[in-house]
C-alpha cells in the first residue's frame, strides 16, 4: 500500500510542472500567440528559483523568483512578436536557446550547491492519515497551485467575459480589433502570464523535484508541455489529464530503469519523448478534432492598422 | 513607458535589408559589453580576447574553418526549410544520425580500408540524416503531425541512441572503459587540406559547394521557384500544381542529408571517433546562422564563420578570464534576437510614442492613437 502510495506522490511531482507549464502556454496559444520558448523560461525560472534560494535560505522567495524570472523573460519575446511583429516560431526559439545558454552562465557557481526545498503539507493529525492523509493533504505546495490554477484557467476562459474576449482574439484577431478589443495588451497579458508559469514549473523543479542546480535540466519538460497542449486540444482539463500521463510515463521509466530490467537505460529514458510523438501523431490523426479546436489566428503575426 | 507603433512601409526596404544584420551584430556587441561589464570585467579586454585573439593567426583560422563548416552546411538545408515555411528544428538529432551511420564502416568493419572508404562513409552519413528527417516529414504528411515538435523531440532520441551505441554495441573493447568507439583508421579520417599550416579539413570545402549549389538552386532553378513560392502562398502554390506533401519530403530530406553530412565530416575529421557528445549543439545554432544569414546561402557563409568566432571567443575568454564557455549560448542567443528584430525594420518603419507625450490627455490615453489616424 505504502509503495503505492509513494509512485502515484512522485507521479504528482514530476507532473507537476508539465501541468503548471502547459496551462500556462494553453492561455497564450488562446489568445493566438505560438510561444515557442517555453523550454527558456522554464530553465530560466529554474536558475532563478535555485539562486534567489540558495542566496536567501527562503525557498518561498525562490518560488516567487521563479516565477518573477519567468514572466520577465517572456516579456522579451512579448515585445519582439507582439510589439515588433516578428515571426513567432523563430523568436521562440531564440528565446529557448537565449535560455539555455544564460541559465547555463548564471548557474556556474550553483553547480554542486546544496539547494533549499519547499516543505509538504503538513496538517497535524490529518496528513498522518494514512493514503489520503498523504494524497491530498501531504504534497508540495506548488501541487496544490497548479490544481488551483487549472481549475481557475477553466473557470476564466470559459466562464468569464475577459476569457471569452481572450479566445476570440485567437480566433480572429482582424475581427476583435475591429471591434476595439486591445488585441496587442490581451496579448501581453496572455504571454506574460504564460511566461510566469513556466518560471513556477522551472522552481518547481529546483525547488521540489530536485532541489539543486544542474544544467539543462528542465530536460525537454518545456517542449513536452507544448505538445501536451496540442494533445489536450487547448483544453485546461485534458491538459490535467496528459499531465499525469506523462508524469506516470517519466516516473515508470525511472522505476524500470531501478529494477534493473534487462532494457538499455538509454531505451527507457527516451520513453518520454517518444511517447510525445505517439501522443501527437495520435491526436493530430484525427483532422476534425484538431482543425476544430486549433485558435484559427495562432502564429500569426498583427500589425494592427491604423 | 514607451509604446512602439509599426507603420508598414510601401515595399520592403532595399536598404534594411542589407543593413538589418550589421545592425544585429553592432546591438548584440552592446548588450555583450554591458554583460561583460556585469561580470566585472573591462568590455574592451573581453572583447579583444573573444573575437581579435582568435582569428589572430593562421592555424586558428583553420580552427574557425572546423568549427563553421558543420554551422554553414546545416544551416544551408535548413534555409530552404525556412523559405518554404516548413520548420525542421531537429537537425542536431539529423547531425548525430548522419555521424552513426556514417562510422558503420569505420567501426564495424575497421579492415576495410582504401581510398573508397571516405566517399562511402560520406554517403553514409548523407542517407543517415536524410533517413531521420523522413520521419518528422512522414508524420507531417501522413498525419499532419506538427514537425516543431516531433524533429525536436527526436533530438533527444538521438542523443540517447548514440549514448546506448558508445557505451554498449560500439565501445572500443581496448578503451579502458572509456565510453567511446575505437580510432577511426587512417584511410577513415577526412583528409586535412593544408597540413602544413592547420587543421582544417574537406568539411569546409563541403560547406562551401552545398551553399553554392544551393544558391543555385534557389535563385536559378524551378525548384527554388517552388520553395518560394509554396513557403510565401501555399495556396498559389497549389494552384500552380506544386505539391505541398512533395516539399515538405523534399526539404526535409535535403536538410537531413545535408546535417548528416556535416555529422559525418565532423566525427571522421575533427573528432576522430564516436563519443556520447559530438556536438556543441551545432543543429541549434545553425539555426541561428540561417536566420543571420538572412536564409540565403551566401550570406549564410559569413553568418557561419561569425557563430563559429563565438565558440572560440567563448573558449577563450574561458581559459583567459575564467568565465564560462556558456557566454558563447548567450552571445548567440542575443544575436538571434536581435536579427529578428532589425528584420522588422524591413518591412516597417518603427515609431516609439513616448507616454509623456500624452500627459495631458491623461484620462483618455486613446484619444492619442485616433489623433494620429485624423493626421
Amino acid at each position: 500500500m505504502d509503495i503505492t502510495v509513494n509512485i502515484l506522490l512522485t507521479i504528482a511531482t514530476a507532473a507537476t510542472p508539465l501541468l503548471i507549464a502547459a496551462i500556462g502556454e494553453l492561455v497564450v496559444e488562446r489568445s493566438g500567440v505560438l510561444n515557442l520558448g517555453v523550454e527558456g523560461m522554464m530553465i530560466m525560472g529554474a536558475v532563478g528559483g535555485f539562486g534567489a534560494g540558495y542566496l536567501t535560505g527562503s525557498p518561498w522567495i525562490g518560488l516567487l523568483a521563479a516565477i518573477i524570472v519567468g514572466a520577465l523573460f517572456s516579456l522579451l519575446f512579448a515585445v519582439m512578436t507582439l510589439s515588433l511583429a516578428t515571426n513567432q516560431v523563430a523568436t521562440g526559439l531564440s528565446l529557448t536557446l537565449l535560455g539555455l545558454g544564460l541559465s547555463g552562465m548564471i548557474g556556474t557557481s550553483f553547480v554542486g550547491q546544496p539547494g533549499v526545498r519547499l516543505p509538504n503539507l503538513d496538517i497535524p493529525g490529518i496528513s498522518s492519515i494514512p493514503v489520503v492523509g498523504k494524497l491530498i493533504f501531504g504534497q508540495d505546495p506548488v501541487f496544490y497551485i497548479s490544481i488551483a490554477l487549472t481549475a481557475a484557467v477553466m473557470w476564466f476562459l470559459f466562464r468569464t467575459r475577459t476569457g471569452l474576449t481572450l479566445r476570440s482574439i485567437g480566433d480572429s484577431h482582424t475581427s476583435a480589433h475591429a471591434l476595439g478589443i486591445k488585441v496587442i495588451r490581451y496579448r501581453y497579458l496572455a504571454v506574460i502570464f504564460g511566461g510566469a508559469c513556466a518560471g513556477l514549473a522551472g522552481g518547481h523543479l529546483s525547488l521540489v523535484y530536485t532541489p539543486q542546480w544542474v544544467e539543462n535540466m528542465s530536460a525537454g519538460r518545456g517542449w513536452i508541455a507544448l505538445a501536451l497542449v496540442v494533445f489536450a486540444s487547448w483544453r485546461p482539463w485534458r491538459v490535467l489529464a496528459g499531465a499525469y500521463i506523462f508524469g506516470a510515463v517519466w516516473i515508470g521509466q525511472l522505476h524500470a530503469q531501478a529494477f534493473g530490467i534487462p532494457v538499455p537505460s538509454q531505451f527507457l529514458s527516451s520513453l518520454p519523448y517518444l511517447a510525445t510523438i505517439v501522443v501527437l501523431v495520435l491526436i493530430s490523426r484525427n483532422k476534425r478534432l484538431t482543425m476544430m479546436n486549433t485558435p484559427a489566428s495562432l502564429g500569426q503575426p498583427f500589425v494592427p492598422d491604423r | 513607458m514607451m509604446r512602439i507603433e509599426l507603420v508598414k512601409r510601401p515595399q520592403r526596404s532595399a536598404l534594411f535589408s542589407v543593413l538589418s544584420p550589421f545592425i544585429a551584430f553592432a546591438l548584440t556587441m552592446i548588450a555583450g559589453a554591458v554583460m561583460f561589464a556585469l561580470l566585472g570585467v573591462n568590455p574592451l579586454d573581453a572583447f579583444n580576447i573573444y573575437f581579435i585573439q582568435p582569428v589572430s593567426e593562421v592555424w586558428q583560422l583553420h580552427e574557425l574553418a572546423i568549427k563553421a563548416a558543420p554551422l554553414i552546411l546545416i544551416a544551408v538545408g535548413l534555409s530552404v526549410c525556412y523559405k518554404a515555411n516548413i520548420w525542421n528544428i531537429g537537425a542536431e538529432g539529423q547531425f548525430i544520425f548522419g555521424a552513426i551511420f556514417g562510422s558503420i564502416i569505420p567501426v564495424l568493419f575497421p579492415q576495410f580500408e582504401g581510398p573508397l572508404v571516405i566517399p562511402l562513409m560520406l554517403l553514409l552519413g548523407m542517407v543517415g540524416g536524410a533517413f531521420y528527417a523522413s520521419i518528422p516529414a512522414f508524420l507531417k504528411t501522413r498525419f499532419s503531425t506538427n514537425e516543431i515538435l516531433t524533429s525536436l523531440m527526436l533530438v533527444y532520441v538521438a542523443q540517447l541512441f548514440l549514448d546506448w551505441l558508445v557505451r554498449g554495441p560500439w565501445r572500443d573493447p581496448q578503451g579502458h572503459g572509456f565510453p567511446q568507439t575505437i580510432q577511426f583508421s587512417d584511410s577513415a579520417v577526412l583528409p586535412e587540406l593544408m597540413p602544413d599550416a592547420g587543421r582544417a579539413n574537406w568539411g569546409f570545402v563541403f560547406a562551401l559547394v552545398a551553399a553554392v549549389a544551393i544558391w543555385l538552386m534557389m535563385s536559378r532553378m524551378l525548384k527554388g521557384f517552388e520553395v518560394r513560392v509554396l513557403g510565401s502562398s501555399p495556396r498559389a502554390g497549389r494552384f500552380a500544381g506544386f505539391g505541398l506533401n512533395r516539399m515538405v519530403f523534399f526539404t526535409f530530406l535535403l536538410s537531413g542529408a545535408l546535417a548528416g553530412l556535416a555529422g559525418i565530416s565532423e566525427v571522421s575529421g575533427a573528432i576522430g571517433q564516436l563519443q556520447p557528445v559530438i556536438s556543441p549543439g551545432y543543429g541549434f545554432t545553425a539555426i541561428i546562422v540561417a536566420f543571420l544569414g538572412r536564409l540565403n546561402p551566401l550570406g549564410i557563409v559569413a553568418a557561419g564563420l561569425v557563430l563559429a568566432l563565438t565558440y572560440l571567443g567563448g573558449e577563450a575568454v574561458q581559459s583567459a578570464l575564467g568565465i564560462s564557455d556558456k557566454v558563447a549560448r548567450v552571445f548567440q542567443g542575443m544575436l538571434l534576437f536581435f536579427v529578428l528584430g532589425c528584420d522588422t525594420l524591413i518591412h516597417y518603419r518603427i515609431r516609439l510614442i513616448g507616454m509623456a507625450l500624452m500627459k495631458p490627455n491623461a484620462a483618455k490615453l486613446d484619444a492619442a492613437p485616433k489623433l494620429e489616424e485624423a493626421r
